[in-house]
């Protein structure tokens, strides 16, 4: 019951949230320079004023600011997102097509990192102060500090150009038309890349954070005192030192599947991955302000939301959080 | 003086004769196969008449056909009109169309489609035609069903340049009348005349094109299957070539340093042909209504100051050529005879000194147009020898939004541009120069804010040129002034490579190179 009186609170405040979200970024889009027609008269490599100002009205960029903005809140509560101004499709189409693609490749990573990082860290946490321990430890901190699209273009160079193992593009081979299980081993093959380098960031994080939280778990009394009881080194780590440590991994980890439809613009671009940060970059350099504010949108959305499912697994995840707070 | 010179007509057995003496003279083409490509950036459509960016006319060059097409040498060669003919007074000018041409979605190409294309689509969504329709056509007729007739005002040399993909992409009336043609449904599914139709366009991902089996020229095109790829990062885009994903590398597609390794690599071809019709030339763009520009001799000492085969050789890794004149040397009525700026420091400063600028009294904003890193280095280089002449100078980066903006306002110091030149003068060079285009709201009028009577007079003369050589003198004389003037910093003339492998043959075959309908392009089996 109190649950429950907590989610209604809570959805109450996201659609707030989501609104003032939208109209925050309709006006911070208009502080650019430049607006959509004077880009698209740019690329056409011609434009007179007339191209120009046939291209605002039908924008309706020769609204004044506020009647732009009523009309686009008008049209999210009815659920338009509107029309893409460069591509003459509807914004929510042009989403829905991308938006597949990339939570496909940043749930991946979600799960590679999640797993290998906690992984890692146990191990490093068990053995800690050997060879093993070091070389983890070594190269978490260089995944870390590696900017993202070096470790891409370097993970290209080796595994695609000079072993020729894993494709360096796209999501899927072009033209070859597979169905089936075919289809889902060639996606499989895809994505190898993009996951490793898009996950290897967090795998850092969790394995640190893993770690620390773990050796400073394992110095408590309840753990001494298990171990006393003649409880089972492995048994020890998993029932009584994991659970307990695992709580900062896990609030990193909602931060991470925050990021699931926002956070893969460098990854998605350098492995032409059809996903929706492309779709968000390409919409930001061409002033598409429906798209640009539609991926917006959606973004704000999944981050209440997963802020939301994160702040009811808490409970799940240590009973001891009320969840009333 | 001749004047029935002027009357060209029925050139297409002429070209079928040289291509089959060509082909018979090298290998035996094959049909079928798949030909990969990259579109580079994604084209927001395929609707060439709403569209004339680069990769829009790539793609949708295999969709839709021009009236007319060039050769290498910017001869005319016919595309969807067989021949071509010109009154003596040169105000009428007749087309006969090619018979038998559908479009993809099964109904006849007619006449009315060509005067729909002309009288209404692009008079009102094409800025190019739109001006020439306007200025210079009276009417439109159509005397017999194979036969289209514009009749100008007032003589135009230039009328016969205005006819090819970009300028006069033919659309379908049965589609396009009567309705709102930027927001038409069917911009997304594009229904041309060309050797290709769209199969399937996933966004992000690529566009498909497949054999077009009912194209007008018999046994053709050769090719099955074309795919244009997105790969947005220029990097993966020339590993997609060295790993042969891609089968074809258009000018622009990959980084000059790369363009200069790939071309080395076994089994590979490279030309700087098919580019002849647009001859892009870049220069330097001042703001003449703010000082020290507004200043002729300090224009002159810049342009002396700066070492512009520097920039081609080093900057742009030998990809071009310094330029002379406005005109590109690939163009008609270009001349040598012109103002010439040497690099030469001790000139510079002496001209500068004469001009009575000051040089530490001015910060000069020099803003790179955001077109990729060449660019960046090619501000970069003017800003430092700007500050050899004692200018103060500061670089602003912007985006491409912001460019657009800057320049279209006029609210700029210097910065850099290029014009696409389409053949003829007054298509693509006059509109800089003309002090009636001093227009805002769009970055590829006269932005730089020149204004001269006489180079007005002379553009206006060429352009009504009834005769050749009045034209050409008329255009000599403008060339002359237009270098001793300055008004934009002419620098280099680009020079695109297209680059592609072995296997496909009959690429690059007119002046708008990979624009054009590869329907005679195959692939060696």
């Amino acid at each position: 019951m109190k649950t429950l009186e907590f989610l209604i609170q809570r959805l109450v405040k996201a659609v707030i949230v989501v609104l003032g979200v939208v109209i925050l970024n309709f006006l911070l889009i208009q502080l650019a320079p430049g607006d959509p027609a004077s880009v698209l008269a740019g690329e056409a490599g011609a434009g007179d004023e007339q191209f120009i100002a046939q291209l605002r009205a039908q924008f309706g960029l020769d609204q004044p600011v506020y009647v732009q903005l009523w009309s686009y809140l008008q049209n999210i509560l009815s659920g338009d997102l509107g029309y893409s101004y460069r591509n003459q499709v509807p914004v929510a189409q042009l989403i829905m097509e991308r938006l597949p693609a990339t939570l496909l490749l940043t749930g991946s990573a979600f799960i590679f990192s999640l797993i290998l990082g906690v992984v890692l860290g146990v191990l490093a946490a068990y053995k800690r102060g050997s060879f093993g321990d070091s070389l983890i430890m070594t190269g978490a901190l260089i995944f870390y500090a590696t900017p993202l699209f070096w470790v891409a273009l370097m993970a290209v160079l080796v595994f695609s150009i000079h072993l020729d193992l894993l494709p360096p593009f796209d999501m899927e081979t072009i033209g070859a038309n597979y169905t089936g299980w075919a289809r889902v081993v060639d996606i499989a093959h895809h994505l190898v890349l993009p996951t490793v380098t898009l996950g290897l960031f967090f795998t850092a994080v969790y394995t640190r954070l893993t770690r620390a939280s773990m050796l400073e778990v394992m110095n408590l009394d309840f753990v001494k005192t298990a171990r006393a009881k003649g409880v089972p080194k492995g048994r020890i780590i998993r029932r009584h030192v994991l659970r307990n440590a695992i709580l900062p991994v896990f609030t990193f980890a909602s931060v991470q599947a925050g990021q699931l439809v926002g956070g893969a613009v460098l990854t998605e671009t350098v492995f032409a991955w059809p996903g929706i940060g492309r779709l968000m970059f390409d919409a930001l350099m061409q002033r598409d302000y429906p798209v640009l504010l539609g991926v917006f949108l959606v973004t704000a959305i999944v981050v209440v939301l997963v802020n939301l499912v994160t702040d009811l697994l808490y409970r799940f995840v240590d009973p001891r959080i009320e969840t009333a707070r | 003086m001749k004047k029935s010179s002027r009357l060209i007509a029925g050139l297409v057995g002429l070209a079928g004769l040289t291509f089959a003496a060509a082909a018979g003279a090298q290998e035996k083409p094959t049909s079928g196969g798949t030909l990969n490509m990259i579109a580079q950036p994604e084209p927001p459509t395929l609707m060439v008449g709403l569209n004339t960016q680069g990769p829009t006319l790539y793609v949708g060059g295999q969709i839709y056909q021009g009236l007319l097409s060039y050769g290498k040498d910017l001869s005319l060669q016919p595309s969807l009109a067989k021949a071509w003919e010109v009154s003596e007074d040169g105000l009428t000018y007749t087309f006969t169309l090619q018979e038998g041409v559908k479009w993809h979605d099964g109904k006849p190409f007619t006449v009315d489609d060509v005067i729909f294309t002309a009288d209404k689509f692009l008079r009102e969504a094409h800025p190019r035609w739109r001006y020439i329709v306007n200025t210079y056509v009276e009417s439109i007729t159509s005397p017999s069903p194979d036969k289209v007739v514009f009749k100008l005002k007032r003589p135009f040399s230039a009328f016969l340049y205005a006819f090819e993909l970009s300028s006069f992409p033919v659309v379908p009336k049965h589609i396009y009348d009567g309705t709102d043609y930027r927001t038409n449904p069917a911009n997304n599914t594009p229904i041309g005349t060309g050797p290709f139709k769209l199969k399937e366009w996933k966004r992000g991902s690529y566009i498909h094109l497949v054999k077009n089996e009912d194209y007008w020229k018999p046994g053709l095109p050769r090719i099955d299957e074309l795919y244009f790829r997105i790969i947005p990062d220029a990097a993966s885009r020339a590993v997609a070539f060295e790993k042969g994903t891609v089968d074809v590398l258009r000018g622009g597609d990959v980084e000059g340093f790369e363009v200069r390794r790939l071309s080395k690599l076994d089994g590979v071809q490279t030309t700087t042909d098919g580019w002849e019709m647009y001859s892009p030339l870049a220069f330097i763009e001042w703001n003449l209504r703010r000082p020290p520009f507004n200043n002729k001799l300090a224009r002159k000492a810049i342009m002396h100051a700066i070492d512009r085969d520097f920039i081609v050789r080093n900057i742009w890794f030998g990809l071009g050529k310094t330029a002379v004149s406005p005109f590109a040397s690939t163009t008609r009525f270009f001349t040598d005879d012109v103002v010439k700026y040497p690099f030469d420091m001790a000139k510079a400063k002496e001209l500068l000194a004469q001009s009575g600028i000051k040089p530490q009294e001015h910060t000069i904003r020099v803003m790179p147009i955001p077109y990729g890193a060449q660019w960046d280095r090619t501000a970069e280089y003017v800003k430092q020898q700007l500050e050899q002449l004692g200018f103060k100078a500061e670089l602003v980066s912007i985006d491409a939004g912001g460019w657009s903006k800057a320049v279209s306002d006029w609210d700029f110091d210097l910065t850099f541009n290029y014009t696409y030149q389409y053949g003829d003068p007054a298509l693509g060079v006059a509109r800089h120069y003309l002090s009636s285009n001093i227009i805002k709201g769009t970055p590829f009028a006269n932005n730089e804010g020149y204004e001269n009577p006489v180079v007005d007079e002379l553009f206006l003369k060429a352009a009504s040129a009834v005769d050749e050589a009045e034209a050409k003198a008329a255009y000599a004389e403008a060339q002359k002034i237009i270098t001793d003037d300055m008004p934009l910093g002419l620098l280099f003339e680009q020079r695109n490579v297209t680059i592609w492998r072995d296997k496909v043959k009959e690429l690059v075959r007119t002046g708008i190179g990979v624009n054009e309908s590869m329907d005679e392009t195959w692939i060696a089996q």
